[in-house]
């Protein structure tokens, strides 16, 4: 077992303390960080904002944790995630799961060959993530999430 | 048995609520199917499942089904996962 989430996740893919005044900029954090490694195009940051208004906050998964997303389109280049851990907290308006603290980027080719990568998260989300916010440097961040994964 | 996790859009928490709604059937000893679907074909699909497990926005968009609609809040928390597929499954 070689790839962990850790390996995933370059430089490009991680923005550490990002400044969000809403849950919109915290959204387009973690897409323009998808788009930097090259997965996505602009237009998927914008399809991930399109999500949440027309469904709703349900991306909030756990608490302070939110999983931006769209459904695979061509504003998808390649299956990639980014990592975007908050300044201060955002209210994504979650009647569970407010304040967001951590946006995790999914971007899928299809409906299921990512389910690795998926597989991955759940290893490193489940359980205390107070750790892994307090990273300052993405090579803190992915000895951290190294260490956390089972 | 069939189980039907659904989100919006077929990639993300469906996916997750599936693997960990998995796990939590092995330890139980259960035998089930679970999909992952989205919204869209969520509803076509739950006609023929016995449980369904979304968030609370999606809940009521499942519409009148047999099947018992189960909201997850915390989909890494494998207790209340545990627990509330516990208490949805027949005797």
């Amino acid at each position: 077992m070689s790839e962990t989430l850790a390996d995933e996740l370059s430089d490009d893919a991680i923005i550490l303390g990002a400044e969000a005044s809403d849950w919109r900029s915290a959204v387009r954090s973690a897409g323009d960080a998808l788009t930097a490694t090259g997965s996505t195009t602009d237009e998927y940051t914008a399809e991930m904002i399109r999500a949440v208004q027309e469904l709703g906050p349900y991306i909030v998964i756990a608490p302070s944790i939110a999983l931006a997303h769209s459904r695979p389109s061509p504003a998808v280049l390649k299956t990639g995630i980014s990592w975007v851990s908050l300044a201060n907290p955002v209210e994504f308006g979650h009647s569970a799961n407010d304040p967001v603290r951590l946006v995790v980027g999914l971007a899928a080719v299809d409906h299921d060959s990512h389910l690795a990568t998926m597989s991955n998260l759940a290893g490193v989300l489940s359980g205390d993530i107070d750790r892994l916010l307090e990273a300052t440097t993405p090579e803190q961040l992915r000895a951290l999430i190294r260490e956390h994964t089972q | 048995m069939k189980i039907v996790a659904v989100c919006g859009m077929g990639i993300g928490t469906s996916v997750l609520l599936k693997m960990n709604a998995e796990k939590v059937l092995r330890t139980l000893g259960v035998d089930a199917d679970v999909e992952a679907a989205d919204i869209g074909v969520a509803r076509g699909m739950a006609r023929d499942a016995q449980i369904v497990l979304t968030s609370e926005e999606f809940a009521s968009e499942i519409g009148e089904v047999a099947a018992k609609v189960i909201v997850i809040d915390n989909f890494f928390d494998l207790e209340e996962i545990t627990t509330k597929l516990t208490a949805a499954l027949p005797e």
